[in-house]
C-alpha cells in the first residue's frame, strides 16, 4: 500500500483475526461477519435500554400521513395512476421516516468520537468496514421498528396495504437496506465534518433535497426533466419503488427486472458507501 | 523478561507547521511500567496515538511486539490494549455489555467469553454493578471498567492515557492498585501518560519527560532525582526539564479534552 494511512482496504483485516492475544484463528470472512454483528448488536442493545426515541420519531411520519396525506387526497391534485393518494403516499412516508432516522446516525459517531469510544474501537483488531457496516445495520434495526409503527398507523387510517408474509419480509429487507445506505452516507459526512454543529447543518441541507427529488410523495412523471435525472440517481427513489411494488396491490409487479434493479442499485450503493466510509473512518481518531 | 516490546526510532509527527513529536527514540521492556510526562501539548498523547496505530507517523519508525505500527498495524492492534483519556465506556450499555462487545471484537472464543468477563468484573470489583447502565457508575468504576475492557484479551502492551485524570483521591488509589495488580499478574508492559508526578513516581519503573516533542530526560524516577541534586524532589526534576517551555500549540485541545473528561467524571 502506498498510502501512509494505517487503514486497510475494505474487508482486508489482514491477519487481524488470527488471535495472537485472543482466541483461535478464524477465517477472515467469518470474523468480518461476526464483528459486524457485534457492532450492530451493540446498537440494538442501546435501543432496548432506551426506546423513548422511537416514540418521538413516530410523530413526524404520523403528521405526514394524517395531515399532508389527508389533505392531498381530498384535492386529488396528484395523478397517481388510479391508486388512492394515501395508498400511494404510504410507502413514500415509510421510506422517508427511514431516511430521517438514518441520516442523523452520523451524529452518534461524532458523540462517540468526543467520548473516545471511536478511538478504542479503531485500536482494536476490527476491520474498519465492519465498524461502519455494523453501525449501519444497527440503524437498519432502528428503522425497522419505525417502519412497523408507520405501517400500523397506515392500516389504522384505512390505507389498503398488501399484508402477507412475503410482502412483510420484502418490506423489512428494503427498510434495512435503505437505512444502511443512508446511515453509511451519514457516517461519511460525520467523518468529514467531525463536529456536531457542522453535521447538523449539512444533515438538514441534504435531507430535504433527497426527499423531494424522489418519487416519495409524487410520481417522477410530474417532475421537470432535470429533477427526474436527479431522482433517478437518488437511492431513495429505488427504495420507494420497491416498497410500492411490495405493498400496493395492483401498483406494479415484484417479479421482473425493475424490482431486481431496485435491490441492485441499493446494494451497489451500500457497497460503495461502506468502502468509502471505511477509508475515512480512521480520520475520526486523528 | 526484558526484550523490548515497544521500540521507536526517530519517530516524528508534524501537524502542518507544528512538530508535535520530534525524533523520539525509546524502548519499553516487557513487564515494565513506563511513564510519559510533560506539560500540556508536549506530545504525549500524539506518541500514544502513533503507537496504537491511530495516527500515522510523519517520519521515523515504531514497532510494538516487533510489528511495525504502519505496515503491520493489524497485528499491532491484536497485541495492545488502549484506554483513551476521554471516557470510552458506553454509558448507554451495561458494564457487562461493554465487556461483551470487546470480547467479540478481540476474537475471544464464544465458549470462554462469559468466564473471562466474569473474572474481569470480579478482578475490578464491578461484579455487583455488571447489569447496571454505565451512566450510573462513579468515575472510578468507569475507569476500572475501561481497563477491564482493554485487558480482556490479555494484551502484551497496555496504553493508558491519563488514567486518573478527574478522579477523586480514593478512586485514583483504586485505579493505581488495579494497574499494579494487572502488571504483577500478566507481566504486560504498561505505557501511561500522566500529569500527576507522584503517580508516575509511584507506578513507573522508568519515565520519559517530554518537552516540545522531544525527550528531555529518561530514566528511573530516583535516578532522575539524584541527577538534579541530593535533596531534589520529583517536582524539581520535572520543572528542571520543562520550565523553559513557551506556551505550546495543541495545548488548547488537550486542556479542553481534560476538562471535558473531568466534568463527566466529577
Amino acid at each position: 500500500m502506498k498510502s501512509p494511512r494505517p487503514a486497510e482496504p475494505v474487508g482486508a483485516s489482514a491477519d487481524a483475526t488470527q488471535a495472537a492475544a485472543g482466541g483461535p484463528r478464524r477465517p477472515k470472512l467469518a470474523a468480518f461477519v461476526a464483528k459486524t454483528f457485534a457492532i450492530g448488536a451493540m446498537e440494538v442493545r442501546k435501543l432496548r435500554h432506551d426506546p423513548t426515541e422511537l416514540a418521538t420519531r413516530a410523530i413526524q411520519p404520523a403528521l405526514w400521513l394524517l395531515v399532508f396525506g389527508q389533505v392531498m387526497s381530498r384535492g386529488r391534485v396528484i395523478d397517481t395512476g388510479g391508486a388512492p393518494y394515501l395508498d400511494f403516499l404510504t410507502p413514500g412516508i415509510l421510506a422517508q421516516s427511514v431516511l430521517f432516522i438514518a441520516i442523523f446516525n452520523g451524529i452518534s459517531v461524532i458523540w462517540e468520537r468526543d467520548l473516545g469510544i471511536v478511538h478504542k474501537l479503531l485500536a482494536s483488531p476490527t476491520p474498519r468496514s465492519a465498524l461502519v457496516l455494523g453501525k449501519s445495520l444497527g440503524a437498519g434495526v432502528r428503522a425497522l421498528v419505525q417502519a412497523a409503527v408507520v405501517m400500523l398507523l397506515a392500516l389504522a387510517i384505512g390505507v389498503h396495504l398488501r399484508i402477507d408474509p412475503l410482502s412483510v419480509a420484502g418490506v423489512a429487507f428494503f427498510v434495512v437496506l435503505g437505512a444502511a445506505v443512508f446511515s453509511t452516507f451519514s457516517l461519511i459526512i460525520a467523518c468529514i465534518v467531525k463536529t456536531r454543529e457542522r453535521f447538523m447543518g449539512v444533515g438538514q441541507v441534504l435531507t430535504m433535497p433527497l426527499f423531494f427529488a424522489s418519487n416519495a410523495i409524487y410520481p417522477t412523471s410530474l417532475m421537470p426533466r432535470a429533477l427526474q435525472i436527479v431522482s433517478e440517481a437518488n437511492p431513495l427513489t429505488y427504495q420507494v419503488d420497491a416498497l410500492r411494488r411490495l405493498l400496493l396491490p395492483g401498483f406494479a409487479s415484484v417479479t421482473g427486472p425493475d424490482f431486481a434493479l431496485d435491490a441492485g442499485v441499493l446494494a451497489a450503493a451500500l457497497v460503495v458507501l461502506v468502502a468509502v466510509c471505511a477509508r475515512l473512518y480512521p480520520d475520526l481518531a486523528r | 523478561m526484558s526484550a523490548p516490546v515497544i521500540e521507536t526510532h526517530a519517530l516524528c509527527r508534524r501537524f502542518g507547521e507544528v512538530t508535535a513529536v520530534d525524533s523520539l527514540t525509546l524502548t519499553v521492556d516487557a513487564g515494565e511500567t513506563f511513564g510519559l510526562l510533560g506539560r500540556n501539548g508536549a506530545g504525549k498523547s500524539t506518541v500514544i496515538k502513533m503507537l496504537t496505530t491511530l495516527l500515522p507517523p510523519s517520519a521515523g519508525q515504531a514497532s510494538v511486539c516487533g510489528f511495525d505500527v504502519v505496515r503491520e498495524s493489524a497485528r499491532v492492534r491484536q497485541m495492545i490494549g488502549y484506554v483513551p483519556q476521554a471516557l470510552s465506556a458506553d454509558g448507554d450499555l451495561t458494564g457487562y455489555e461493554n465487556l461483551l462487545v470487546f470480547a467479540q471484537l478481540y476474537d475471544i472464543p464464544r465458549a470462554e467469553r462469559a468466564e473471562r468477563i466474569g473474572r474481569a468484573l470480579a478482578f475490578m470489583g464491578l461484579q455487583d454493578a455488571a447489569q447496571r447502565l454505565v451512566k450510573t457508575y462513579s468515575g472510578g468504576m468507569i475507569r476500572r471498567l475501561e481497563i477491564a475492557q482493554s485487558t480482556l484479551h490479555r494484551p502484551r502492551v497496555l496504553f493508558l492515557d491519563e488514567p486518573t485524570v478527574g478522579l477523586d483521591p480514593v478512586a485514583r488509589q483504586s485505579v493505581w492498585e488495579q494497574v499494579e495488580r494487572l502488571q504483577s499478574r500478566f507481566n504486560a508492559a504498561i505505557l501511561l501518560t500522566t500529569h500527576y508526578l507522584e503517580e508516575a513516581e509511584h507506578l513507573c519503573q522508568r519515565v520519559a519527560i517530554m518537552s516540545r516533542g522531544r525527550v528531555a530526560a529518561i530514566g528511573a524516577p530516583a535516578a532522575l532525582r539524584a541527577a538534579i541534586g541530593p535533596n531534589a524532589s520529583f517536582e524539581d526534576v520535572f520543572e528542571h526539564y520543562t520550565s523553559d517551555e513557551a506556551p505550546l500549540a495543541g495545548a488548547y485541545d488537550e486542556v479542553s479534552q481534560t476538562r471535558r473528561t473531568s466534568r463527566r467524571l466529577g
